[in-house]
């Protein structure tokens, strides 16, 4: 045993000296990611072996790459020429560069009209992306846009685009006044609106039953035609037995609501949309294009194509099939057995089939169930099937947020007297949305991509371009890697913008600091 | 003499249930629930758990809804009629054992955002009166704090604010100091007894027996659905008549 002394104090600090080399930048960080242990370090050295064989093959590839020649066999004879092996043949994307954005049939000397929508995209999609640092103000930037775009891309008259948004803000006029009508006043409405439902709605069922005899007649064998036209009679039996009663109880039944008010109003309003579209809309415009001609010139939606139509086309996809979404979801939870059973069939049977079979029906069926005079837009009824589609899975990924929800925000919401309107737009959907994000994103991005499914029902969009008027070509036949690497590259510029800002926007909502 | 004794009690009626019955499927909840209240009056409700004091006091507000009998709140008679149950959740405040405040929204807006959408009050007016109770329950600091940055006391304390800020004229409490620490129990109680202090009508779902003798002039005892027994605090904790209460008692006080 030695005696020692325990005692100590220290009088001076000791000065802070840097770490050693090896725990201190790049060294540090390829230590611990990359040689933790011999097994990391063994994966490490294989991986770096396939890098850099991949990017040794691929360099001189890209490196070679001819940018200028009319054909696929000059560019050979350019490369061979030059004494080279391997090289891409770039020159296809810009001897097609128009055809890959715009499509091979939209007029040249209006290429701007679709860029400049795009360039209007940007800014008029800030003030809905970034709401927290534009000024709500600028929303109406973001209203007005689809208007003015759809002129753009499409032609024609502006006093079309300019009366439908007239009457949609009519529209909204209508409402007002209607629910601020004293309850007599909108009894009487509610009177006079249901007879007119009542009969348009039987007016519909009418010209049904005369769309199923036009089936029946366009339908081959005569076995197979006995049962579209056995329908056929018994619904126009139907209907002409129907006609009145049926515009009656209609009206009967909005007129009992005439009190609470809310379906009046809504029937109104629809009614009021439905008359200024449908009968104004045509002969409005055009005197007004009379007296004031605004007029560009119109392209028909069969020559769109290229990278415009699949933007086109995502864009007005997600942006009606998220608000669509929301409402099949809350509709699903409704408490009302009709309102949550056209929900839960609508959702289950969209999901139930595939997108291409949907699309084919867009392309070829609609056409068999309209009259035969009816001219429906084709890009219109593939963004209808498209929106569906998505907005089916967006529908449950939505749920997914709502069943999320502690049952007491519900109760706290209730408890306050907000009403259903109130709570589901201030307390429930906020948070909802909040946590479908990614699910959304999930989605959104996904249906960006399978606009691409459009190509096989002959829409030239930049896939259909590619496989069609450049692969098929005889200046460009057989080239592939250029082409599809470039779509690759315009789909992953957007959906990798879609994906980093969905994580910025969970990052700037995240309140709960747990 | 009791705290509670002194403070005012008036002859105006704020709630009468008669015959109240309820049902979750064929389990009978709530059995002949009678009970009127008075403008002014604190009740506490205590019981062991599933004796239905938490779902009588939230078919009050009509967060449950009964099969039989009648509900009257401020002569408003609790109906199917979802315009009723709004006038009167909008008149009823309530605040919950696990606070449920909107962990989206900021204190202020927690507090300004009912009156504002069902009320409709100006914003400004609406924020001076948030922040007026936020200042009674003494927390105006924390106003532009997210809930999920505050303790279980002061969350609570905002949900009391917020519910006061629609000016209730009746306030329930559902087990409010269940999910808190000891040390928080405190402030929230302090808070309630100080509402009480005010003239509040006051129904408090409540453990704390403490609270009940200072400042209850009414306790309510139930089990299986009944009122079993109910009296002034100082007569129900000395001299319980049932056998049901009497074991109740000896169960939470004997500790």
């Amino acid at each position: 045993m030695t005696d020692t002394n325990v005692s100590f104090v220290r009088h001076e600090q000791i000065p802070p000296s840097p770490p050693p080399a090896r725990e201190s930048g790049v060294i540090k960080w390829a230590r611990e990611n990359l040689f933790s242990n011999w097994f990391n370090s063994i994966l490490t050295i294989i991986a770096l072996y396939f890098i850099i064989r991949l990017v040794w093959g691929a360099a001189p590839w890209f490196l070679n790459g001819v940018w200028d020649a009319a054909s696929i066999r000059e560019c050979r004879d350019i490369l061979a020429a030059a004494g080279k092996e391997t090289g891409a043949c770039f020159a296809v994307l810009v001897d097609r560069w128009d055809h890959l954005l715009f499509g091979f049939k939209y007029p040249a000397d209006a290429y701007w009209r679709p860029t400049l929508a795009f360039i209007l995209l940007l800014f008029a999609a800030a003030p809905a992306l970034f709401y927290m640092y534009v000024p709500r103000r600028f929303l109406l930037l973001t209203a007005a846009y689809p208007f003015i775009a759809y002129w753009l891309i499409w032609g024609g008259s502006l006093w079309v685009p300019i009366f439908v948004a007239a009457a949609i803000i009519a529209t909204g006029f209508v409402f007002r006044i209607v629910e601020n009508m004293s309850v007599s006043l909108r009894t009487y409405l509610a009177a006079v609106v249901g007879v007119a439902a009542g009969i348009g709605l039987a007016y519909l069922l009418f010209s049904g039953a005369q769309e199923l005899r036009f089936i029946a007649g366009s339908i081959g064998g005569e076995g197979l035609r006995v049962i579209p036209f056995a329908l056929f009679w018994a619904a126009s039996i139907f209907t002409y037995i129907f006609f009145i009663p049926m515009g009656i109880f209609v009206g009967y039944t909005i007129y009992q609501s005439g009190e609470d008010g809310g379906l009046v109003t809504l029937v109104t309003a629809l009614l009021a949309i439905f008359v200024m579209l449908a009968y104004l809309l045509g002969p409005v415009a055009a005197g007004l294009n009379f007296i004031i001609p605004l007029e560009l010139s119109a392209v028909p939606s069969r020559d769109m194509g290229g990278y415009m139509l699949s933007l086109i086309l995502g864009t007005v996809c997600v942006s009606l099939s998220i608000p669509l979404g929301i409402v099949l979801a809350l509709g699903r939870q409704s408490r009302m057995p009709l309102i949550k059973g056209v929900c839960v069939v609508f959702i289950e049977f969209v999901r139930g089939v595939p997108l291409i079979t949907l699309l084919f029906v867009a392309n070829v069926m609609l056409a068999y169930f309209m009259p035969p005079q009816t001219n429906f837009d084709l890009i219109l009824r593939v963004i209808i099937m498209i929106t569906m589609f998505s907005s089916a899975y967006i529908a449950e990924v939505i749920r997914g947020g709502l069943a999320a929800l502690p049952k007491g925000q519900y109760e706290a919401a209730d408890s306050l007297g907000l009403n259903y309107t109130q709570a589901t737009r201030l307390i429930i959907l906020p948070q909802a949305l909040k946590i479908s994000i990614p699910g959304i994103v999930n989605v959104a991005v996904g249906l960006f991509k399978d606009t691409t499914l459009v190509s096989v029902i002959s829409m030239f969009d930049v896939v259909g371009m590619i496989r069609g008027p450049i692969q098929q070509s005889t200046d460009w036949i057989s080239i592939y890697w250029e082409v599809y690497g470039f779509a690759a590259v315009c789909f992953f510029i957007v959906c990798y913008g879609i994906s980093q800002y969905s994580q910025w926007l969970e990052r700037q909502l995240a309140t709960d600091h747990r | 003499m009791t705290e509670a004794a002194q403070l005012q009690v008036s002859d105006e009626v704020a709630i009468i249930i008669q015959n109240m019955n309820k049902w979750y499927g064929s389990f009978h909840v709530l059995r002949d629930i009678d009970l009127t209240v008075n403008r002014g009056e604190r009740i506490v409700i205590c019981g062991p758990s599933g004796s239905g004091k938490s779902t009588l006091i939230r078919c009050i507000n009509a967060l449950e809804e009964h099969q039989a009998g009648s509900i009257e709140v401020d002569g408003t008679l609790l109906s199917s009629d979802l315009k009723n149950i709004d006038k009167i959740r909008s008149e009823v405040g309530m605040c919950f054992q696990h606070f449920n405040l909107f962990p989206h929204l900021t204190i202020l807006e927690n507090c300004t955002l009912a009156p504002i959408w069902v009320r409709k009050t100006p914003k400004k007016e609406a924020e001076e009166t948030a922040m007026h109770f936020l200042a009674k329950v003494k927390i105006p600091e924390q106003a532009d704090k997210y809930p999920g940055q505050l303790s279980g006391g002061q969350q609570q304390r905002v949900a009391i604010a917020r519910s006061l800020c629609m000016r209730p004229r009746i306030m329930l409490f559902d087990e409010p100091t269940s999910a808190l620490d000891p040390e928080m129990i405190k402030e929230v109680l302090d808070t309630m007894i100080e509402l009480a202090e005010d003239g509040m009508t006051m129904l408090c779902v409540t453990h704390e027996m403490g609270f009940a003798r200072q400042v209850a002039n009414r306790v309510i005892f139930m089990d299986a659905g009944q009122i079993v027994e109910q009296n002034e605090p100082e007569e129900f904790f000395n001299n319980p008549k049932s056998d049901r209460t009497k074991l109740f008692l000896s169960q939470i006080l004997g500790h």
